[in-house]
């Protein structure tokens, strides 16, 4: 099941797009994000919308993200562990939003139906969030 | 004291404001986007009216412009009691007496003859029949054989194939709604003790949003679903694998998953055909991996958002039916969803 299934984001697409544009001529002067290897942090917010992680996160710059189940991903950028367990290093941070299970048994967090590609973008975008 | 603008910034707004109004145009939900015959005679109905009423509003500009500007000898004409008899009552009956009948003529195809000509049991002439009841906030689905008689029931998505004709049958189950799929056709409300009848058809496999048209509660908003249009032989496929029970977990974790889906008590409100849960107060559980969205459009359908959605239901949709599920451990909650996710 990929996250290029369809759904249904009509009503928000026209804006979306200007929206979008908006946002990114914020982003001038910004520093590169740092970590996740080569990926792309815009790529990555795109993702983690069609998938829908912020069911349960609430995650800053993604609209609709304020979900309550799992910890708020304001600041990630600055955090020191992932999942409360793990060092917050990129390796393992891509390795974690693509199966959390894998790296903690305890999670409630299921495999997310992303390819190794998308979570190097969700990693970069989250290592964007200050 | 009055300055002119510069154009430098005023020449781009309308421009964004034409951008603007054109996306809204395609789509999986857009009545100028139209996906069958029915929505494509309501699509050629609306253009007539745009361009008719644009046409009037130019005349009209005109010639207001005309009166306040031409020399007063030259004017005269148009304060005279036939100009106002013929072009201020006249030519508005007119008019809208003919839209009105063209538009009554048109939409017959989409609800009245056809609806009419269904028996109410058979469907010999090759219509497919689909119930769809109105429920706070999502959509029951139950699909019907030759005999009247239920195959499944299912939630959020209707599926059919193209080149045929589809009549739904909508009721409600609590309170007004009202059905839309604008590509497609309608709208038509769904009224609580009365059955009304819809009938459309999709000429292209596509997937065609719908929503919720008639105010329904806190939730209206995120009241949608998808109308799944597909080749017919898919369609048959779909249907025959619809028709039969759930498979059993393939393996320990999905296992896992089904056990804690019946201890926790989700079988007294949903169904999972093929398992003792049997509940019909909420969805038909038995498809639900399939599905292109969750809870009624809100969400896309994938075993993380399924997981949040149980834990969290009352915080994502305040003032729906379901309960959030909230003491499950981290395990039992991925082992249901990855469950439930398994299940197409």
């Amino acid at each position: 099941m990929g996250v290029a299934r369809q759904f249904g984001a009509f009503p928000v697409r026209g804006i979306a797009a200007v929206v979008l544009a908006l946002a990114l001529s914020g982003c001038d002067g910004e520093a590169p994000p740092q970590g996740a290897g080569t990926g792309d942090p815009g790529k990555g917010r795109a993702v983690i919308a069609s998938v829908g992680c912020g069911v349960c996160h609430e995650i800053p710059g993604v609209p609709g993200a304020a979900g309550i189940v799992a910890p708020s991903l304001e600041g990630f950028g600055g955090r020191s562990l992932i999942g409360g367990v793990h060092v917050n290093e990129p390796a393992i941070l891509v390795s974690f939003v693509s199966d959390a299970s894998r790296l903690n048994p305890g999670t409630g967090m299921p495999a997310m139906p992303i390819t190794e590609r998308q979570a190097l973008d969700v990693a970069a975008y989250l290592y964007t969030l200050d | 004291m009055w300055r002119p603008i510069s154009t430098r910034w005023t020449r781009p707004a309308p421009l964004a404001a034409l951008a603007l109004a054109l996306s809204a145009c395609e789509g999986p939900q857009s009545a100028l986007s139209t996906g069958g015959p029915v929505a494509a005679a309501q699509a050629f109905l609306g253009h007539v009216m745009y361009a008719g009423a644009a046409a009037v509003l130019v005349l009209v500009m005109g010639l207001t412009a005309y009166a306040m500007l031409a020399p007063p000898g030259a004017r005269a004409w148009l304060g005279r009691r036939q100009i106002i008899v013929w072009g201020g009552v006249t030519f508005p009956i007119l008019t809208l007496s003919v839209l009105l009948v063209y538009g009554l003529w048109l939409t017959r195809e989409a609800q009245w003859s056809e609806a009419g000509r269904i028996a109410p049991a058979s469907a010999s002439d090759g219509t497919l029949r689909i119930e769809v009841v109105g429920e706070q906030f999502w959509w029951r689905v139950r699909y019907l054989g030759e005999a009247g008689e239920l195959v499944f029931e299912t939630a959020n998505e209707i599926r059919i194939p193209t080149g045929r004709p589809v009549a739904l049958s909508l009721s409600s189950a609590d309170v007004l709604h009202s059905f839309w799929v604008p590509s497609l056709g309608g709208k038509l409300d769904m009224i609580p003790g009365r059955i009304t009848t819809l009938t459309f058809s999709a000429d292209r496999e596509g997937v065609y949003r719908g929503q919720c048209a008639e105010y329904c509660g806190a939730q209206h908003a995120r009241m949608a679903f998808h109308t799944v249009a597909v080749a017919p032989e898919r369609f048959s496929a779909w249907m025959a694998g619809q028709s039969s029970p759930a498979p059993e977990p393939r393996d320990a974790f999905l296992s896992r998953g089904l056990e804690v889906f019946l201890s926790s008590g989700c079988g007294t409100c949903h169904t999972i055909r093929g398992t003792a849960a049997a509940g019909t107060s909420g969805p038909d559980l038995t498809g639900l991996g399939g599905r292109t969205s969750l809870a009624a459009g809100t969400f896309p359908n994938n075993a993380g958002t399924i997981a949040g959605w149980i834990a969290s239901s009352q915080h994502l949709k305040p003032g729906n039916l379901m309960p959030s599920f909230d003491a499950l451990t981290g395990p039992d909650l991925r082992a249901v969803a990855a469950y439930l996710e398994s299940l197409e």
